[in-house]
This record gives structure tokens, C-alpha cells and sequence, in this order.
């Protein structure tokens, strides 16, 4: 049904969406606003915050995108075995549920952890985790995988023609870099950037684990109080709409930078180029390696611990576990058909708001999306009923961003070439669709709905304000922490970033054999 | 134990046989209802006489009450915390308990005839003795302790407990409460959202004293068989912490939200309480507590603040937290 209306009408399928995401966001803040009978002040406190945010989300996202970008290099121009394999293990920690991840992080950078160990040993001062030095390392955690992928499908987009005909032009490796690369980074890094700032935006649970104390509050944690504390709705609203306010002003920022790769038509990316020799291929080694360990070392630590006593884990968490891979794949789909009617539709190329529209999940607060909900819905449905079904469309759109940070740009790429074929033969519709749009974008698909998924089976949010008897796997997850179960949890930890990898994987590399 | 939650869950599962009995709604805090909470207990042992079928609808109790207000569907509010009642009651939405509160089983008199609690425990830091050999005997010690004894706390903006350190800093130190909390500060490893991820940092070593209860050990002790983990007891008092139940004035079953709330004082509910949920009973003699809980090491003195002094203290408690650890 939605298939048919984006294949036939672009625009309008993604005018279609994109309004109705904006009306959501909006119009769950303004419930929020409207039950408190209008908005709130902000203390000196909250002002703090929003600082703290801003200058956070600022530094991570420039740490993610500088660090990434000679990881993403080295993955695009090397080829050794498994390294398919790497890339998608590389993807792992941003789609780790972030209660596991902090976990993995502690067990690394922890006071007892792996690295002041050896530091210790070697006389030399300890490296503390705690504090905002430790929420910074935690969002490069997170975010590094991302900006990889993000940047290494801006390398794969060079069609392999440019990297030949510059071979037989005699380019040396600055030519490169100048001709090909750098108009490329200069496409992609703003957007890359700008992602990851989004995320850090919202983040919650890393400040306030690793953050040490409250001079590292968030925006997204000051919301949590209002609402869990001091009831106060009127602030939430408030401090709902500053965070929508950063995103916005971000994205307005980045567009004037952004400038768009336009290399034309080219073979696929299968047959991409082979780097240079030398010394760069040592320092390209050095970056998989470094970044390989970082991102994959908390990961096994994490692994170690909870890997024994996964068989026994009680009945009822497999069942939780089951009924959130539901959840996760029917989100997935959602997510899915939603991305790429707002992809064909913003590749049109006319409407910004489009675009803005679907990066506005991002900043939204869940817990803002959440009540708002509540308080919309509760005359008409019992809370019962709509907590799994509002649990999994929530998850969908908090996806969307994601999802379209990978599709947009391929979008465009297959509207600039294809584009004028397919009209002009009168291609439209489902043949359109299934001969050159899904064919053409199996890849950035395959990885979206995989992010999808994966975010969908790890989120804990909006289910805790919904909450029913049909608890998912995460909610079992706190649930054993808060019955003091401690080994229990750490082996449900492993089983959920088993289950989110393996989804993710099934996903992505469904879009690569497509 | 496994079968016996497998049971569980088939029986919730054939919702058939309860159709025609009366529900009585019950919202409760996440880990309440979960099978290692009390939840499953509470459901099977009044189902066993109430005739009805027991309902738990789990999240965040309160946000939820005040924002559904009279149109709520439940009947009764089952873990509510005493230091934010004065929200709960401004509210006008609950009914009194109707029960004899003279002779709990708390440290400190009960005279509140709208909330009813079912369960308490004092905070307390928790420690290990295998790791921490000398740990700090009273209060003023553990604010002269070296830097590097390091304490993980919650924060009292998002979590309960965490709130309970406040006032227990205040109920200490008074006006010197900021100055305590300026020493305190540096020995913070780190503070978090709640509970359960500062237990954990604890029992993974990262930290060498947790912000918890007085009961803690106990699971310790009866669950793990490890004697180890230990609550430092300080002379200059503890803070409590119940938890709290209360029925709703607009409820649609009356009858079975007071015969509920008959119910929470009972032996049979009371001595259910203490394995299922890690705390101390509020109406059972000393001598009927398991015996993990008899032997706990007890403070001498509980710290307490009304309904209305923990109200008016949070805002600037809260003030002087924040500015000591925005040093």
C-alpha cells in the first residue's frame, strides 16, 4: 500500500511522510505544552546544561568524524581478507545498547579496567573514565562506526572509473586527494558531523553513568527530571523545544557547507581501487588496527563476562527476547518503506523541509514523543494496547535519520543517473521500483533497516512510560539489575547485543547480495 | 525456582478463567512486577482469596497518576516513596488506608492515613571486605577519608535513592551540608542515573563504597552465599526510605482496593516481603524476619524528615548539591 503511493508519486509520498513526522514531533510537544497549560521558564541549571550539550555533541562529533576519516580511507583502498567481515563488525558499538556499552567501556577504561592496569604498571598516571573526558570517549564509541560507514560509502561512491583513469593519468596520491577525495570528504564530513552531533544531543544515559557528576547534565537528562521529579511539564515542553531549536540551527549551519559529490555514472563499486604502497600502507594497517580495537575490545570484555551464563538465563527472558525481535523487524519494515519514500523524495531535490523533517526524530525527546502520545491517545486507546504497537512506530522514526543518512546521497546519486533514463523510457511506478530503485539502492537499505533493527531490539525509552505485562528484552535487562541479579544481567546484556547484531547483519548483508 | 516462574508466566497467560472475576488495577514501579520482584508473590497470594484477578500496570507511577489524574484506571498505587508524597497528596486523588498504623514495625512513627508503607530499609554505603579493609566508621569519616576511596552515587534528580543521600547529608550536616558535600565531591567516582548501574560499578570493582541500603547485603548473604558485602553503619544515623501504598478515591472496585490495602499489614503479605523485594517488613516483630535480616548490623539512629520538611528541603539541597560538584 505506502510501496505503491512513493513508487508512483515521489513527492508526493514524501511530502506525505515528512508532514506527518513534523506534525508529530510537533504536535506531541505542544500536548506536552498544552497539558501544562503553556511553557516554562528555564533556571540557571538548566542553561548549564544546554551549554554542556552543545559544547559535548560539538567535540564528539569533530573527534568521530576526524578520527573516522583515516579508518574509512584505509578500509576503502586495502583489500585483505575478511574484510567484509571487519567492516561489519566495525558497525558493532553503534547499534550496542548503550547500557552494555557503558558496561564494555568500564571493563576497558574502567579503574580496574585493561588500560590503567598497564598504566599502572608502568608507572604512569591513571586515565579516569569519569567525567566529561569519559562521556566524549563513550560518544566516539558510539559514533566512530557511523562516521566510518558514512564516509566509506562516500568512498565507494567514486565510481571505480575515476580511481583508473586517474591510475593511468599517473596521479599520485595528493592528486588523488585533491581531485576525488577531498571533494568527496567535503560532501560527506558536514553531514557526517552533523549526525553525530544529533545524536550526542539526545544522549542521556552516557552523560549521566560516565559523566561523573552534574556538571556534565544534558539537555535529554534535565527533560527526564522535569518529568520524573518535578512534574513539570511546562519545563519539558521548554527544554523540548531548545533541543528541536540546536537541531534545527545545526542543520541550517551544515547546509551552507554541504556541498553535494557529483561524479556521473560509473560501474558499481565491487571493482574499487587498490591504495598506494609505501609507508601509507603501513599507516593505513596501524588505523584498522587502532580502530579495531577500540571499538571491538569492550565489546569481548563485555562478551567474557555475560557469554557462560547465557543457557541460564529463565524462560522469561527468551520469551522477552523473542517478542522484541518481533518488535525490531516489524519497526524495521516500517522504517524502511518510510526512509525511502523520504529518500526518492528529497533526491527531487526541491524541498528542504523534507529533509528536515526526517532528521527531526533525532532531537526529538523520546520522552517528550512519549507522553505527548500518551496524553493524545489515552482518551481512545487503553495504555495497554498501544504500548508494543506506539513502542515499535517510535522506534521506526527514531531511525529515520539514520536511514537517511545513508540513503539520501544514493538517492541522489540514482536520480542524476538514472533519472532521465527511466522517464524517458516511461519507466515509473513498481516497475520502476523493482528494476532500478531497489536494485540500485540494496546497499544503503540494507544497512539502514539494519540500524533500524538493531536500534528497535536496544531501545529501553518509550516502553517505560507505556510499560505493559509484554516486557521487551532491555526492560528484562533493568529489571534483573534491579533485583540485584548482576551476573544475570550481564549475560541478558550479551544475548541483546547478540540478538541487534545479528539483525543488523542479516539486514546489511541482505543489501550487499541484493 | 524456574519451574515455578514458568508456571507463573503460563498462568498469566490463560486470561480465559479470569474474565469474569472483578480486576483490580494496580500500577506499580518497573521491577515491582517483574518475576525477581515482589509482584508475582503479591498477585498469586491475593488472588488466593480476593476472588478477582490482580492487574499490574508497571512505569512511572507518579508522572503517570498526575498526568491521567481522575480519569486513571487504577485502583491502587503500589510503590510510591516517601520524601515525594506532597506531590501525590496535593493531588486529591487518593483515599485514606483505613488501617491501625501504631504499632509498625518502623524506626519512626506512622501516622499518615492516606499512604500506607509496605517495606523500608535505610541507605547506606555498601562495601566489600575483601577490597576495602578499613572502612570509615561514621559520616565525618568517610568525608575525611583520602581522595581515593572512591563512592559511586545516584543522582537525586533521577533517582530516589539518590534524593535519600540528600536529605541524609542535610539531616546530618544542616547548614554545614554544602561544606560536607564540598568534601564528599572529590571521592565521587561518578554519579548515575540509577540504582542499578551504580550497584553494578560497584560489584565490578570500580568503586569501592555504593550509595544503597542497610538490606543490601542480605541478597548478598541469602542469594550468593557471599559474605563479603557489607553496609558501613554510622553512628550519626541513617536515612529511611518506605515505600508506599495508597487506593484511589475514584476507583471502580472499592471493595477489593481496601480489601488490598487490609490486606498489606497481614503476616501473609508482610513475610513475603523481605526476599521478594531485599528490605525489612513494615508490620512483622522483629523475631518473625528471615533470619539474614535479624542478623544485619542495624544503625542506632533513623533519620527522618515530614512529608512537608523534605519537600521544602529539596529545592535547596539540590542548589547546594549541584554547586559542589560544579567546583
Amino acid at each position: 500500500m505506502a510501496a505503491g503511493v512513493f513508487a508512483i508519486r515521489p513527492a508526493a509520498g514524501g511530502a506525505a511522510v515528512a508532514a506527518g513526522l513534523a506534525a508529530l514531533i510537533l504536535g506531541t510537544l505542544a500536548a506536552v505544552a498544552l497539558q501544562a497549560r503553556g511553557l516554562s521558564g528555564l533556571g540557571a541549571w538548566d542553561w548549564r546544561a544546554v551549554w554542556f550539550t552543545i559544547w559535548q555533541a560539538a567535540v564528539s562529533g569533530l573527534l568521530s568524524a576526524a578520527l573516522a576519516m583515516p579508518v574509512a580511507r584505509a578500509l576503502a583502498r586495502r583489500r585483505f581478507p575478511g574484510r567484509a567481515a571487519l567492516v561489519t563488525l566495525l558497525g558493532a558499538p553503534f547499534i550496542l545498547p548503550v547500557i552494555v556499552a557503558i558496561m564494555g567501556l568500564i571493563a576497558v577504561f574502567g579503574r580496574n579496567g585493561a588500560i590503567n592496569e598497564g598504566l599502572r604498571a608502568l608507572g604512569l598516571p591513571e586515565f579516569s573514565v569519569y567525567g566529561w573526558q569519559g562521556v566524549i570517549l563513550a560518544h566516539v564509541f558510539f559514533n566512530l562506526p557511523l562516521s566510518v560507514r558514512l564516509i566509506l560509502q562516500g568512498w565507494q561512491a567514486i565510481p571505480a572509473e575515476r580511481f583508473r583513469l586517474a591510475e593511468s593519468l599517473g596521479f599520485a596520491p595528493a592528486n588523488l586527494t585533491r581531485h576525488l577525495e577531498r571533494p568527496m570528504l567535503r560532501a560527506v564530513l558536514p553531514g557526517v558531523w552533523l549526525a553525530v552531533f544529533l545524536v550526542c544531543l539526545t544522549s542521556f544515559t552516557v552523560a549521566l553513568a560516565l559523566g561523573g557528576g552534574p556538571s556534565a547534565t544534558t539537555v535529554e537528562l534535565a527533560i527526564y527530571q522535569a518529568f520524573r521529579f518535578d512534574f513539570d511539564l511546562g519545563r519539558a515542553a521548554t527544554l523540548g523545544l531548545v533541543q528541536i531549536g540546536l537541531c534545527l540551527a545545526a542543520m541550517l549551519l551544515t547546509r551552507r557547507i554541504a556541498i553535494p559529490a557529483a561524479f556521473g555514472t560509473g560501474l558499481d563499486e565491487a571493482q574499487g581501487p587498490q591504495g598506494p604502497a609505501g609507508w601509507r600502507q603501513g599507516a593505513d594497517a596501524l588505523a584498522i588496527v587502532a580502530a579495531t580495537a577500540f571499538l571491538l575490545w569492550p565489546i569481548l570484555a563485555v562478551t567474557a563476562q555475560g557469554l557462560p551464563r547465557i543457557p541460564a538465563l529463565p524462560p522469561e527472558v527468551w520469551a522477552a527476547a523473542l517478542r522484541s525481535v518481533v518488535m525490531a523487524l516489524v519497526s524495521a519494515l516500517l522504517a524502511l518503506v518510510l526512509c525511502l519514500t523520504l529518500a526518492l523524495a528529497i533526491a527531487r531535490g526541491r524541498a528542504a523541509w523534507i529533509e528536515a523533517a526526517g532528521m527531526l526524530p533525532l532531537v526529538a525527546s523520546p520522552l517528550v514523543l512519549g507522553t505527548g502520545l500518551f496524553i493524545l491517545l489515552r482518551g481512545w486507546f487503553s495504555t495497554d494496547a498501544l504500548a508494543l504497537p506506539v513502542t515499535v512506530a517510535i522506534n521506526a522514526i527514531m531511525a529515520l535519520p539514520f536511514g537517511l543518512r545513508a540513503l539520501i546521497p544514493a538517492a541522489r546519486t540514482l536520480r542524476a543517473d538514472y533519472g532521465r533514463l527511466a522517464d524517458s523510457l516511461e519507466m515509473h511506478g513498481l516497475a520502476r521500483l523493482r528494476l532500478v530503485t531497489l536494485p540500485r539502492l540494496a546497499r544503503p537499505l540494507g544497512f539502514a533497516g539494519g540500524l533500524a533493527a538493531a536500534l528497535a531490539m536496544g531501545d529501553l525509552g518509550v516502553i517505560t512510560l507505556f510499560a505493559s505485562d509484554q516486557p521487551t528484552l532491555p526492560l528484562k535487562l533493568y529489571q534483573l539489575m534491579n533485583s540485584y541479579r548482576m551476573t544475570d544481567a550481564s549475560a541478558c546484556a550479551v544475548l541483546l547485543m547478540v540478538i541487534s547484531f545479528a539483525l543488523f547483519w542479516l539486514f546489511d548483508r541482505g543489501g550487499r547480495l541484493a | 525456582m524456574k519451574t515455578r516462574a514458568f508456571a507463573l508466566a503460563l498462568l498469566a497467560a490463560t486470561p480465559a478463567a479470569a474474565q469474569d472475576k472483578p480486576v483490580l488495577t494496580v500500577y506499580a514501579g518497573d521491577y515491582v512486577a517483574s518475576e525477581w520482584g515482589p509482584g508475582p508473590k503479591i498477585e498469586a497470594g491475593f488472588e488466593a482469596f480476593c476472588d478477582c484477578d490482580l492487574k499490574f500496570v508497571t512505569g512511572e507511577i507518579l508522572p503517570r497518576i498526575l498526568m491521567e489524574g481522575e480519569g486513571t484506571q487504577a485502583d491502587i498505587v503500589f510503590g510510591l516513596n516517601t520524601d515525594v508524597t506532597a506531590r501525590a497528596r496535593a493531588s486529591g486523588l487518593f483515599a485514606p488506608h483505613g488501617q491501625q498504623t501504631g504499632d509498625l514495625s518502623l524506626p519512626v512513627a506512622w501516622n499518615d492515613d492516606i499512604f500506607l508503607p509496605y517495606n523500608w530499609a535505610e541507605t547506606a554505603f555498601i562495601y566489600d571486605e575483601t577490597r576495602l579493609e578499613n572502612p570509615p566508621s561514621s559520616f565525618d569519616a568517610l568525608l575525611a577519608a583520602p581522595e581515593d576511596l572512591k563512592i559511586v552515587i545516584q543522582d537525586p534528580r533521577s533517582s530516589i535513592s539518590g534524593l535519600a543521600l540528600l536529605l541524609w547529608v542535610k539531616s546530618v550536616y544542616g547548614d554545614g551540608a554544602a561544606e560536607a558535600w564540598a568534601k564528599l565531591a572529590p571521592k565521587v567516582l561518578t554519579v548515575t542515573k540509577g540504582w542499578s548501574e551504580a550497584y553494578g560499578m560497584f560489584t565490578d570493582g570500580e568503586a569501592d563504597m555504593v550509595l544503597s541500603f542497610t538490606t543490601s547485603p542480605a541478597y548478598h548473604i541469602e542469594a550468593e552465599e557471599d559474605l563479603t558485602k557489607r553496609a558501613a553503619i554510622f553512628p550519626e544515623g541513617h536515612y529511611l526510605l518506605a515505600e508506599l501504598a495508597a487506593q484511589l478515591k475514584g476507583t471502580d472496585q472499592p471493595e477489593l482496593a481496601q480489601q488490598f490495602m487490609d490486606w498489606i499489614l497481614t503476616p501473609d503479605f508482610q513475610s513475603a516481603i523481605p526476599h521478594a523485594n531485599w528490605s525489612l517488613p513494615s508490620r512483622l516483630d522483629q523475631a518473625d524476619w528471615p533470619e539474614v535480616m535479624r542478623d544485619l548490623p542495624r544503625p542506632e539512629t533513623t533519620l527522618f524528615y515530614s512529608e512537608d520538611e523534605a519537600e521544602s528541603l529539596r529545592q535547596p539541597a539540590l542548589d547546594e548539591w549541584l554547586r559542589a560538584f560544579s567546583q
